[in-house]
Parts: structure tokens; C-alpha cells; sequence
């Protein structure tokens, strides 16, 4: 669904996915908007079913345009079939050449004048119900959906709007016929709705994180959002920083205080942190910092997604400074993900930076409930020395990872570091000191049994795919598709980039012939990640392309079945 | 789970570490560092309970000489690491400290929104108006025609100095003070008076750099205790301040703005927020 600003689509769809859920269906919602703050063209990408639904599809089988405005510079992101209906008003003007020429079914429904005919109507609430009546989708849920948000404030505005949607529907008659959506089974199924940028927020809190400082940036001001009224619910304390800068140091001087800390941010963002989350790194005061990935570099294209920060996460930091990145590959995951992330820079004291991305974190989905873990973050507790004896803060340890005491504790005062240090923490130039910690903070990471949740690995075959972020969704039923084809592939999603996991690689690969790495990226930083940091049986093939177009499944599915030759 | 024994006084010699500073013989800092403790053990702190934080540069090396807890984190950024401790923990005493290059240039923007924001903190510059750690280039405090360093453009820099407690004042800082390192006992009782203070105290204390400023050794003769009460008006705190010739010392303004931060309230389990996602 997509118009100009203010013509209502992203309300519509949000009420449509309202009464989805209602319902008892699944959905993913995805949103496209140009640049503008307000007024620009806009589109709400959705994607409904009976069953979970984690991927974007090849296309869509509607298309409703309340008008053009703008609405011609999506035409690469929304593509349609000719099986695909495009619903316009044909008092919004001719049909841009793109729509026209992808083969689609034009048909006209004259919405301004259909929500005219009502007083106070709109035309999106008209194009809702004809969207809800053309693919078979309950009217009831809708109308109690309207009835939720504006009975109570505005009962003008809930009567008109109910008629909207009548007339829409009644007028979808003369429409033909669409593909429809089925019947809904998933009623008594416990499902939630959120968006992935949301879930971080919750992920966060769920791990311990009692701090949070960010500054708004998109496409990650969601989680600023959803945490400035949340920590404070849970005694927790939000500020707004004056920048990136201000953010990612006032955690790690809340973290220094003992309260586990998180911010959110952006590819820019993520610029300006590196030095202080270097300075988490080696003072080993753990910080956590999620970057919603979007297209770069420089400003890029910041509405928009793209898996491009990876190189920055990963190897951004100067000098010798392993640390942790992690990554969420659905919705839903970005609250687990997240979590998981709290609790190992808490039990690691070290910075973890969480590879979000637009598509996962500004999209909403309606998913089966997650799981409440059990990922708190806990830190090595610090005990007070014998009376003349010395406390060692970065005690060189079996494990690598050192008591950290909490300020106010006595006899532990100690003063945390980005310079090198002793064990005790006073600062040294000497070669023998920075090589013993250089030691102990690599092997703290390297130590850690991190279990199974390093990758998502589904499915059985001798090729595999190998991916993260939102493409995950897309590889899953690719791989899905392809076993109905008879081509056997395995899924390998990546939620620990960093520190590598080789031992456990190799085992995922045992058997593998053929790999294919689907990523979003010009330079395919994954691709070279992976054959850079890992072992792999065969030289992968490579399905990679900048954002902002997503991975579709088709595409994968398509390369699966050529492999499989 | 410790035995030590924690005493119910403490001295200020308590609050020093024996770690050696690599500050130059005839440094100021020396001195604003037993203000420091000083005014630490005369408000009857504990060190486990008091924190000192800094950014980078000669003067930054503070934390590490005391017997606090301390952080001594990256250029420009100890405001933002103090306040996000004090925020925290507003139970600890959190100062802050560094020098005019490390506050007033590369972390100037957490000046001023550390000054507006009003944390319960006291942030103290020591204030040579040189970078003295990368050998003597002109710092934002340094007069615009200084040039008697190699690294100084000849004829200065030709930019009119940061004016740091002006701007604090505009900035929104709830305490203004200067003190001068040759005057440690009254440099301790402004810092004392700081950290007593509510929200964000700021003290600049001239601070001598003997190595790359030899003429400030001077200020000995020229900084004085100033003879006027210190004020709870902005305005006129501010013609004070745009009349000073730089050299009076003392509390020159009182504010009484309301500390930032609310008391910490647990009202929702973390259960709790699953209702608003459940279907």
C-alpha cells in the first residue's frame, strides 16, 4: 500500500496488522519511505499468511496506491507479477510506466470519491476494506480494531471510518478475483507483535540492562523510544545524549558504576562510538552497542537497509581488540540476540556490538511468542584483598576474565584504564605487561563456551547457505523451496560474528560441497569475512547486492537449484 | 566476604595512591591533587565511595594518583563518563577533572550540555592554557598572540580564548568557582564547597605549566582571593564574569536550579512489559 505523506498508509496498515493479529493471522510489515520528514511518499509492505512468515516475498499480488505522488521511486522495491493486481484511483492520474509495464492487472477504485460520499470518510480506510474484501480477510476484526483506537477519543471519526471500510469492501466487488489469504488458524496459538527494534529494547532489559544513553539516529531511534519509557518502569535510567560520543561513553561510565549498559545507533553513529568502544575494550568495562544497520556509506541512504557495517563492526577498532559482535536474524530474534548479547559482555566485561538491521528492526511482525530465556548478565564478583596486599583488577586469570568489583565496594578502588596496565591497573609502556594483557583479553572471548547459539543452523545437504541478519528469512525458504525441487541444502545463519567459532564451523560444514553466501553488500564483507576468518571446504559462490533491494527467496532459490545440477 | 577493616575517618593522605605522577617537577597539578584530597577528607568521605574521572592529558593522569575509584578513560570524554556514573550511582561523590584542552576543545560540546543537564557533579579544569603532554600548542584558553612556542603559529593563533566560566554560566552550571594551585588550602575548601553543592559544579583552577608557560609562574603574584560574595544572580554573576581580569579567585556564583535525574522507582516486573507484544 503506498501514497504520499499523510494519505494514511502507514495507519492503515498498522490497523490491518492490528486485526491480523486479531484474527489469528501472520504477517510481516516492512516500511519504505523517501527522506522527507513528513509529507514524503511512503509504503507499507506487507506480507500476510496463515503460517509464520520470516521472509519478504518475490512479489506482491497487490499493489494499492491511494496516488502516485512519488510513489514511482519504489518501483525497484515493490515488485509485482502479472499476476499481480495494482489498485489505484484513477482520479490520481496515469499509472507511472514501471507499474504498467511489470504485466500487473490495472484496475481502478475512485477511493477519493467513494470517502467523499461519507462525511469525514478517508481513503485509506477505503482502500482497507477493499483490500480486506478482495483477498477474503475477515471484516469484523477490522471494524473492532477501528472501534479499539477511536471509539472512545473520537466517535465521529470511528463511525466514519466503519463506513469507509464497508463502502471499500462493497466496491471490491467489481474488482475480479485475487489470491486469497485463507483461513486463519493460529487464533489459540500464543503469538506476539512487535517490531525488531522494540524486541532490542525488551532483549535489553530482559539481560539486566538498567542504562541506556543514545542519541536519535535512524534507523534505530525505535529502541531510544521504546527504552526511554521502559528502563524507568524497571528502575532504570534513559538519558538523551548530545551525541554518539556523550552515548557510548556515559554507559561505560554507568557500566564502571555496575549497571549493565546499552545504546543504539546507527552506521554514523557506530563512526563516532569506535574510540569509546575501544576504551570498553581495554579498560574492560562492558558496554553494549547496537547498530540498525542502513544503507552507507556516509549518510546513505539512512530509511533504508543494508548489511554493510559489518567490516566497521568487526575489525573498526584500532590496535589488537577482539571483541564481541552479534547478530539478530529475525524479528523476533532481536530479542533473544540482543539479550544474549547483554549477558556475554557482562560475563566477558566486554563491548558487544549488536548488527541489527533496518529491515529486521523498523519492520513489524506478528510472530509466534518468544522464548524467555534465562540470559541475565551477571559480572565475576571482585573480593576484597588481604589487609597489605594489592588489588588486581585485571588479574591475569585462567580464563582471562578478571573480578570486577563495584564502586563502593571497599578495599577494591582501582582505576579503570584505556591506557595499558599492570594487573593492578596503574598504567606501563613495558613490552612483557601489554603482551600478558593483550593475552588475557583475547582469551577471555576465546575461552567462552558460547553453545549453540552462535548460528542458526537448520536443514540437512551437501551445499549450504550461509547468511545472517534479515537475509536469514529469505535463505529459509529458499532452502525450503529447493527441497521441494529435490536440491537438499542446509541453512547457516551467523548470530556470533565475533569472536569466530571455527571448531564449530567445521562441524556445521562436515559433508558440505558447495557453499553460497547470501548477503547485502556491495563488497560483500560477508563473503570476504568468511573466507577470511574461516576454514571452508570450498570456495563459496556469492549472492550479494547493496541495499536497499532485499534478498528475495526466488533469487536464492533460483541459485540453490543451478548448484544442485 | 572481606576482612579489611574500613575505617570510620580519613585523612587526606588516605585518598592518595603511591603510584609516582609523571607530572614535571613545579607542575601545579601537584598541588590541585592534595586540594582534592584534601577536600575529600574534610567532607569525611571514604575513598570506596568517592570517584575520579578524567579524560586525557597531563592533568587527566589524575585518577590513577588517588585512592579512589577511578577512570581514566579517552580525550575529551570524561564528562560524559562521569555523568553516566553519577547517573548510575547517584549514591557515590563523582568528580571529574582534566585540563582546558581535554574540556574546553575536544570535549566542549559535553561541556556545555554537561553545564545544561546539571548532573550532581563537580567537574574541575585544571586550566594552563597549553597542551603541555604533546609539548606546548596553544590550547583554546590560551591568549590569541601567545606565540613564545615552536609550536605556536607565529603571531599567536589569532583566536580569542575559550572564556570557560562564562560559558558554564550561559551554559546553565548550577556552581562557578576558580581557585589557583598556589592556594591549596583555599582551593580544597572551593572544591568542597563544590562537591556540597547541588547539580553541576564547575571550578577552573589556573594551574601552572612551568615547562611550556614559564611566565605563569608569575600568577603567584598576580591571582588573589576575590573580595566580593559570590551570587545566586545570573546577571550579575555575568557582568562579574565579563569584567574579571581572570585573576580573582573564589565561589563567584551560587545557582539553585534542581539536580538532574529521578529517584530510581521500580513500579514493573520485567515480565511486566511482555503484555504490551502478547496477542
Amino acid at each position: 500500500m503506498c501514497g504520499s505523506g499523510g494519505a494514511g498508509v502507514m495507519t492503515a496498515a498498522n490497523m490491518f496488522l492490528d486485526a491480523a493479529a486479531e484474527a489469528g493471522f501472520y504477517a510481516l510489515f516492512g516500511r519504505s519511505s523517501g527522506p522527507q520528514i513528513r509529507g514524503g511518499e511512503a509504503a507499507a509492505l506487507v506480507r500476510l499468511g496463515v503460517d509464520p512468515i520470516t521472509s519478504v516475498d518475490d512479489t506482491f499480488d497487490i499493489m494499492l496506491a491511494i496516488d502516485w505522488q512519488g510513489v514511482q521511486r519504489f518501483a525497484a522495491e515493490l515488485p509485482l507479477s502479472k499476476n499481480s493486481v495494482v489498485i489505484c484511483d484513477p482520479a490520481a492520474g496515469d499509472v507511472p510506466e514501471a507499474y504498467v509495464n511489470s504485466g500487473a492487472r490495472i484496475v481502478h477504485l475512485p477511493m477519493k470519491d467513494l470517502a467523499k460520499a461519507i462525511p469525514g470518510g478517508r481513503p485509506n480506510m477505503i482502500a482497507l476494506g477493499a483490500v480486506a474484501a478482495l483477498i477474503g480477510f475477515p471484516i469484523a476484526p477490522l471494524t473492532e480494531v477501528l472501534g479499539k483506537s477511536l471509539k472512545k477519543k473520537r466517535a465521529d471519526a470511528y463511525e466514519s471510518s466503519v463506513a469507509a471500510v464497508k463502502s471499500g469492501a462493497e466496491a471490491a466487488a467489481s474488482l475480479g478475483d485475487v489470491k486469497k489469504v485463507g483461513a486463519p488458524k493460529a487464533k489459540d496459538v500464543k503469538r506476539w507483535t512487535i517490531t525488531g527494534n522494540y524486541g532490542t529494547g525488551l532483549g535489553a532489559i530482559r539481560g539486566g540492562v538498567r542504562f541506556c544513553a543514545a542519541y536519535p539516529i535512524t534507523p534505530a531511534t525505535e529502541v531510544l523510544e521504546y527504552l526511554s519509557s521502559a528502563l524507568p518502569k524497571v528502575g532504570g535510567v534513559f538519558v538523551q545524549a548530545e551525541d554518539e560520543l556523550a552515548s557510548v561513553n556515559m554507559c561505560i561510565g554507568a557500566s564502571y558504576g555496575g549497571e549493565a549498559s546499552i545504546t543504539s545507533t546507527a552506521g554514523p553513529g557506530l563512526s563516532l562510538m569506535i574510540e569509546g568502544i575501544g576504551l570498553s575494550m581495554a579498560s574492560e568495562t562492558p558496554v553494549v552497542v547496537v547498530d540498525v544497520q542502513r544503507v552507507g556509506p556516509s549518510t546513505g541512504i539512512a530509511t533504508k537497509c543494508e548489511q554493510s557495517d559489518l567490516n566497521i563492526a568487526v575489525y573498526g577498532l584500532h590496535g589488537d581488540a577482539p571483541h564481541l559482535v552479534v547478530a539478530p536474524n529475525s524479528i523476533g530474534d532481536c530479542i533473544f540476540t540482543t539479550q544474549w548479547g547483554v549477558y556475554l559482555a557482562e560475563a566477558l566485561q566486554s563491548p558487544c556490538i549488536v548488527l541489527s538491521d533496518q529491515a529486521l528492526g523498523q519492520s513489524r511482525g506478528i510472530i509466534d511468542a518468544p522464548a524467555d530465556v534465562a540470559f541475565v548478565g551477571k559480572r565475576l564478583a571482585a573480593v576484597a584483598p588481604a589487609e597489605g596486599e594489592v588489588f588486581k583488577r585485571y588479574a591475569n586469570t585462567a580464563n582471562g576474565v578478571s573480578p570486577m568489583p563495584v564502586p563502593g565496594q571497599a578495599g577494591c578502588q582501582y582505576t579503570a584504564d584505556g591506557l595499558e596496565h599492570t594487573e593492578t591497573g596503574t598504567p606501563t609502556s613495558q613490552a612483557s605487561d601489554h603482551t600478558l594483557q593483550l593475552e588475557k583479553r583475547q582469551r577471555k572471548l576465546t575461552s567462552h563456551d558460547y553453545g549453540n547459539h552462535w548460528a542458526t543452523i537448520e536443514g540437512e545437504g551437501d551445499i549450504a547457505v550461509i547468511t545472517w541478519g534479515s537475509c536469514t528469512g529469505a535463505a529459509r525458504e529458499a532452502v525450503a523451496r529447493a527441497r521441494a525441487d529435490g536440491v537438499n541444502a542446509k541453512l547457516i545463519a551467523l548470530r556470533l560474528i565475533s569472536p569466530i567459532q571455527p571448531v564449530q564451523m567445521g562441524e556445521a560444514l562436515k559433508g558440505v560441497k558447495k557453499i553460497l553466501v547470501v548477503e547485502q553488500s556491495h563488497l560483500g564483507q560477508f563473503t570476504r569475512y568468511l573466507r577470511g576468518e574461516y576454514d571452508l571446504p570450498a570456495k563459496p559462490e556469492q549472492l550479494s547486492r547493496p541495499g536497499p533491494l532485499p534478498m528475495r527467496p526466488g533469487e536464492i532459490h533460483a541459485r540453490l537449484l543451478s548448484m544442485g545440477k | 566476604m572481606t576482612s579489611c577493616n574500613i575505617p570510620n575517618t580519613y585523612a587526606a593522605k588516605d585518598f592518595k595512591s603511591d603510584v609516582k605522577p609523571v607530572w614535571c617537577p613545579g607542575c601545579g597539578d601537584y598541588a590541585v591533587l592534595s586540594s582534592i584530597t584534601k577536600a575529600f577528607a574534610d567532607l569525611g568521605l571514604a575513598p570506596h565511595q568517592t570517584s575520579v574521572v578524567s579524560g586525557i592529558g597531563c592533568s587527566s593522569r589524575i585518577p590513577a594518583y588517588t585512592n579512589t575509584y577511578g577512570f581514566h578513560s579517552i580525550h575529551g570524554r570524561a564528562l560524559a563518563v562521569g555523568q553516566g556514573l553519577k547517573l548510575a550511582r547517584p549514591d557515590l561523590t563523582v568528580l571529574v577533572a582534566g585540563g582546558d584542552g581535554d574540556g574546553f576543545s575536544i570535549g566542549g560540546n559535553h561541556f556545555l550540555h554537561a553545564c545544561r543537564r546539571n548532573v550532581d557533579l563537580t567537574y574541575i579544569v585544571m586550566d594552563n592554557r597549553v597542551y603541555g603532554m604533546t609539548k606546548g600548542q596553544p590550547s583554546p584558553t590560551t591568549e590569541s598572540d601567545w606565540d613564545a612556542s615552536a609550536m605556536a603559529p607565529p603571531g599567536g593563533t589569532g583566536m580569542t580564548p575559550f572564556h570557560p566560566l562564562a560559558i558554564a554560566l550561559a551554559a546553565g552550571a548550577n556552581f562557578i568557582a576558580r581557585g589557583f594551585s598556589g592556594d591549596p588550602n583555599g582551593t580544597a575548601e572551593i572544591i568542597a564547597e563544590a562537591i556540597r553543592h547541588p547539580g553541576f559544579s564547575f571550578v577552573a583552577i589556573m594551574s601552572p605549566c612551568v615547562t611550556f608557560r614559564e611566565e605563569q609562574r608569575e600568577w603567584k603574584d598576580t591571582m588573589r582571593k576575590t573580595a566580593i560574595e559570590a551570587t545566586k544572580d545570573a546577571a550579575q554573576a555575568a557582568r562579574r564574569l565579563m569584567t574579571d581580569d581572570g585573576f580573582n579567585c573564589g565561589v563567584l556564583y551560587r545557582g539553585n536550579r534542581v539536580s538532574y535525574g529521578k529517584d530510581k522507582v521500580v513500579s514493573s516486573k520485567v515480565s511486566d512489559l511482555d503484555a504490551e507484544f502478547t496477542l
